[in-house]
């Protein structure tokens, strides 16, 4: 079976799973958490294609979100905006704020690059902060209306659950698609060897950009989401922690791997919901985590479980010669 | 084809090339020879737009490329592979190929993320196209294997295949013998060989001395930084300042 058959089926069996979830949970808390889960799989997948795929750190991912959620807010709440008119405007304009700064930006490596993005988080979540007039300040936005398809209006958990997950599963489906593609293979030829991929007719500076660009517009648009589900928000949500919480998810779902990062957001969303008293120490909780991955299970999760198990069986006979 | 005029580098208080010209000709195989530290390496550097010069200027087909970055020369056909292997580890080999057929393919982001029509036709070809390189390449049964954890003789060998599925005019091997042992040097001069055959330009440098007498058709000795001399196999072996070099550094 060819490997985008295999993509084919996993895909359909997670839609399949997506669409009977709401039969079982209906109306629960969990619902509730589940919307969350697909937003932070979309913001996951984002800064994947950036992280895992290019190789490119970003600190500051929580901006793109932020800008999203209020552009969104502001256009709607203030000035009346339809939503769906608004999500768009806020993906056009994320996404070319996002292609601007990629130039000067992405042309740091490494640390340098981590500094920038991270200075440009700062940047946007104090300008959240203080640009009280325009945004309501650290009180929030408030009044922010719900998505609406003719007569149905996203208004409550299952709705949104529905809502939400669709725009998950086609980031997830388009991200496979770009993965296992011409660009995809691109983007991981300059996570490998950026030199090799350039004498090999890879545009690596254009193609950085460009990815940096996509990955805001898609967390613009998870943004847009975020305003229009909750109907309030505020600057906290856009800081710091969250950008490194991102990081986080994706980390240790699996570098380079889509489903790595739906895993990765899902449990990251799902456990400080059971264990509470993570609170007031989620980013310490983070920056364990992120260690602990990074010394044991570099691949994360998607390939470290299967390693794991593979390590406890017993060894397979397998071209042993060479050095037995 | 390729014209190296008055090329200097320095890097900070050292000359790696100083004022070296030569001619590389069409459909031939030129050997670029020298001590280690000549400025081999450099010089590749610099005509793949690597590094930049600090004098002279490289016609590629009588075009001016002074100062055009590697994707732009790719473009135009013109590759080369690394002495420090650079492969793309995580990558399969055949995923490997399939990245030198960058420039033989044009599907964007939004052709790749929808599946466009075009796109499918098109991986489909380049897919196909990365296996007949493959197995030019005698790789065919590690397609399916990250390249990382490729032998280290079939890891230059597919430097070369994915080089060549840019079908390029020219391609620039840098010490593509160097850790191979007998029998993979011989596969790789009849590879060599045959490339040349195909009608693709070759400039190897080797300190394979067997190697390069035995498949080069004009070969240029650099010496710390400078040309020593410049000729067909047989001049250079009874050129005296090329044998003084050879015998006096070693
Ligand atoms: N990036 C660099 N910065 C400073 N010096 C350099 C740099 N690259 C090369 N050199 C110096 O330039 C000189 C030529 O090096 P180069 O690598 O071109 O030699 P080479 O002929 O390829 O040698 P070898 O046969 O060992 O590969 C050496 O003295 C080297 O130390
Ligand atoms: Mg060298």
């Amino acid at each position: 079976m060819s490997h985008m058959k295999k993509e084919m089926i996993k895909f359909l069996l997670f839609t399949a799973a997506v669409i009977i979830t709401p039969l079982f949970f209906s109306g629960g808390y969990l619902m509730n958490v589940l919307v969350f889960v697909g937003i932070n799989t979309m913001l996951a997948i984002a800064l994947n294609l950036l992280l895992g795929f290019a190789g490119q750190i970003s600190l500051g991912h929580a901006a793109f979100f932020g800008l999203g959620s209020y552009i969104s807010g502001v256009l709607t709440a203030t000035h009346g905006f339809d939503p769906w008119l608004a999500m768009l405007i806020a993906a056009i304009a994320t996404f070319l704020m996002a292609f601007l700064l990629g130039f000067p930006i992405l042309k740091l490596k490494g640390h340098y690059l981590a500094m920038a993005t991270l200075g440009f988080g700062i940047i946007v979540y104090i300008s959240l902060n203080e640009t009280v007039g325009l945004t309501g300040g650290p009180s929030g936005l408030s009044g922010i209306p719900n998505l609406q398809i003719s007569s149905l209006l996203f208004d409550n958990d299952v709705k949104n659950f529905y809502l939400i997950w669709t725009f998950a599963l086609v980031t997830i489906l388009l991200s496979t698609n770009l993965a296992n593609s011409r660009i995809g293979r691109a983007l991981r030829a300059i996570h490998d060897s950026e030199i090799a991929a350039r004498v090999m007719g890879v545009n690596a500076s254009f193609l950085k950009v460009q990815i940096f660009a996509l990955s805001a517009l898609i967390s613009a648009v998870a943004g847009s989401l975020y305003a229009h589900t909750m109907t309030f928000i505020s600057p906290a949500s856009f800081g710091f922690n969250f950008s490194v919480e991102l990081v986080t998810m994706v980390v240790i779902g699996g570098l380079g791997s889509i489903y790595g990062s739906l895993l990765g957001a899902a449990l990251l969303t799902l456990l400080p919901e059971f264990l509470r008293t993570f609170q007031d120490y989620d980013i310490i909780v983070y920056g364990l985590l992120l260690i602990v991955m990074t010394m044991f299970m570099p691949g994360g999760l998607v390939r470290g479980i299967p390693g794991l198990f593979g390590a406890l069986l017993p060894k397979r006979m397998e071209g042993g010669g060479e050095n037995a | 084809m390729l014209d190296v005029k008055n090329i200097t580098k320095i890097f900070g208080g050292l000359t790696a090339l100083d004022d070296v010209s030569f001619s590389i000709r069409k459909r031939e195989i030129t050997g670029i020879i020298g001590p280690n530290g000549a400025g081999k390496t450099t010089l590749f550097n610099i005509i793949t737009g690597i590094y930049t010069q600090s004098a002279g200027t490289i016609y590629f087909n009588n075009k001016n490329i002074t100062g055009y970055p590697p994707e732009k020369l790719a473009g135009l056909g013109l590759v080369r592979t690394f002495q420090n292997i650079e492969l793309f580890g995580q990558m399969s080999v055949q995923e490997n190929v399939m990245v030198g057929l960058h420039t033989r393919s044009r599907s964007g982001i939004i052709s790749c993320a929808f599946k466009l029509p075009g796109h499918v036709k098109e991986e489909r070809d380049v897919r196909g196209k990365a296996l007949h390189w493959l197995e030019f390449c005698g790789l065919s049964d590690f397609s399916g294997l990250e390249a990382a954890n490729l032998p280290f003789g079939k890891g230059r060998m597919l430097e070369i295949a994915r080089a060549l599925a840019l079908q390029p005019d020219i391609i620039l091997m840098d010490e593509p013998a160097a850790g191979l042992n007998n029998r993979e040097t011989n596969h790789l001069a009849d590879i060599i060989r045959k490339i040349r055959d195909s009608g693709v330009t070759v400039v190897l440098v080797e300190h394979d001395m067997e190697l390069i007498m035995d498949i080069c058709d004009s070969i240029v000795v650099l010496d710390l930084g400078k040309k020593l001399a410049e000729g067909t196999p047989r001049q250079i072996q009874e050129n005296p300042a090329v044998i003084a070099a050879y015998l006096g550094s070693d």
